[in-house]
């Protein structure tokens, strides 16, 4: 059902863990619906100078989470913001259609990472 | 993958080697069609016939009371369907419970949309029906009453005979999904006042695809599936004899082997639970501490979530299953497991592991050693642990 790739990020999970004193922190998802998705910023210059994650999820919640902290990692803040659900996607080589929304979560967890950075420095 | 440990039993079992050993003969010797009047289809026929009898003998009832099925789901879909409309002059209403499995629930409400009334009895902590609500549900229009055995997820076991007593002191049919419960809990039909019965083959080392319906003499109920008059014109369609044989053999075996069976797996099981109890925190028991079927254990392992952990399993060649939504393509978990009260979270985070035959006291060893590793991995990863942890 899972991409070799899939469960390759699931099973050895890049950039997990936390931050202290993040200069950003977002979290998406609720556990309701039983994904939440925590990602933690270390901005430099708008630089990602590092970054990590918590993701309570299925395999796909936790490897897109983990695709998508090396997808920033190293880039500007303006082209993190330009990370889509689609290249997350398409990076894990495809996701079934139920996990789609995974991959939005992804997205949708760097981008309020990336707000709340803003927020606390006035950047907006 | 070397270790491969089989924990899904109610999902399915294995054919036990004597259950495919009289079956195999059907495919190539015994291959006539049981309606036909030659040889070949009087032998076919005579083989229907004596799995039809073990049948009856391991629910006490009578061969004539015995009619085969596609399995659980036909059983199922043809009760609720066929006692409905045969008695729609008496009336509307059908009582069953909030943790039936999908083949009852689906159709009570395709039922509902074409008039049918339909009282989905709640359970408690336990899973367990409250025979007062059952009682308080009963009208004059209630025409069928179908509550299951033994529940499918957490093996509570229903008070079936007290039940049965119930309806049949009101007149009211009383329908039993028993699917999970033969092979495991001893029945009889007759003393128990159950009325029809759905089982399964595959639930208890038969074949797939096969299945019976109990119906009590005299029961009015109208066809599911109609074309030839097979099955004393009941159930049309050519007899999946093989199936029918192998369904024959392992009810046999399955009940003639019930006790020593059940001394196995409950001492398995014990093993199982005590383990995961004193090892793993933050870590609960679902379902009844002890009417409950004996390979049955289901845990909720809370901040974490059930596909990962059965991905993880897997991975360690356990084979197990999950109530989280991830696992049956929704995004709400097992309705069983919010009837029980549990919150969406900690449903997500559960793992059925269902125990059998070929299970032994290693294997127990080994997902003892296992799955507290994987739990602390996954809760490490978790961003509602660390809430927990910082609390703390």
């Amino acid at each position: 059902m899972y991409s070799e790739k899939v469960m390759d990020h699931f099973t050895s999970p890049r950039n997990v863990g936390e931050i202290e004193n993040a200069d950003g922190i977002g979290e998406v998802g609720n556990a309701k619906c039983g994904d939440i998705m925590k990602i933690y910023l270390k901005i430099e210059d708008d630089i990602i100078k590092d970054v990590k994650f918590k993701t309570f999820g299925c395999g796909a919640a936790v490897a897109t989470s983990s695709i998508a902290t090396e997808m920033i990692k190293g880039k500007t803040v303006e082209e993190a913001l330009k990370l889509t659900n689609k290249a997350v996607v398409e990076a894990l080589d495809g996701l079934p259609p139920q996990k789609i929304h995974c991959s939005v979560l992804a997205e949708e967890a760097v981008k309020a990472a990336i707000e709340d950075y803003k927020k606390k420095h006035n950047k907006q | 993958m070397n270790k491969r440990i089989y924990l899904d039993h109610s999902a399915t079992t294995r054919v036990k080697p004597e259950v495919l050993e009289e079956m195999l003969p059907v495919f190539t010797d015994y291959y006539g069609n049981p309606s036909s009047i030659h040889s070949f289809g009087r032998e076919a026929k005579k083989l229907v016939d004596q799995a039809r009898t073990r049948v009856a003998k391991a629910l006490g009832a009578l061969p004539e009371e015995i009619f085969f099925t596609a399995g659980g789901s036909e059983s199922d879909n043809w009760v609720l369907r066929g006692v409905s409309y045969a008695n729609k002059n008496r009336g509307n209403h059908i009582i069953t419970t909030a943790i039936e499995h999908h083949a009852v629930l689906h159709t009570c409400e395709q039922l509902e949309k074409e008039g049918f009334e339909v009282t989905y009895l709640p359970v408690d902590n336990y899973g367990m029906i409250c025979l007062e609500d059952l009682k308080a549900a009963i009208t004059d229009k209630t025409i069928l009453i179908s509550i299951m055995y033994a529940n499918n997820e957490i093996g509570t076991i229903q008070p079936i005979e007290e039940i049965g007593k119930i309806a049949r002191e009101r007149n009211i049919y009383f329908h039993t999904d028993a699917v999970q419960a033969v092979g495991n809990v001893k029945i009889d039909v007759k003393a128990q006042n159950i009325d029809m019965l759905s089982l399964s083959a595959h639930k208890f080392y038969g074949p797939k695809g096969v299945g019976a319906l109990y119906i009590r003499k005299g029961t009015r109920i109208v066809n599911l599936i109609t074309g030839g008059g097979q099955e004393r014109g009941k159930r049309a369609g050519t007899e999946n004899v093989p199936g029918i044989v192998g369904l024959g053999k392992a009810i046999e075996l399955a009940t003639e082997d019930i006790d020593s069976y059940n001394e196995k797996l409950l001492k398995l099981r014990t093993k199982l639970i005590n383990g995961v109890m004193e090892r793993i925190p933050y870590t609960r028991l679902n379902g009844h501490p002890e009417k409950r079927l004996p390979g049955n254990a289901n845990f909720s392992f809370e901040f974490i979530e059930g596909e990962s952990l059965l991905l993880n399993l897997d991975m360690k060649g356990i084979a197990a299953s999950s109530g989280s939504a991830c696992t049956s393509g929704s995004l709400d978990p097992s309705h069983v497991l919010l009837a029980i009260g549990l919150p969406h979270e900690i449903a997500h985070g559960s793992l059925r592991l269902t125990l059998g035959d070929e299970n032994t006291e290693e294997d127990i060893d080994y997902v003892l050693e296992v799955l507290p590793e994987i739990v602390q991995r996954l809760r490490d990863m978790s961003p509602l642990y660390e809430k927990v942890k910082g609390g703390k």
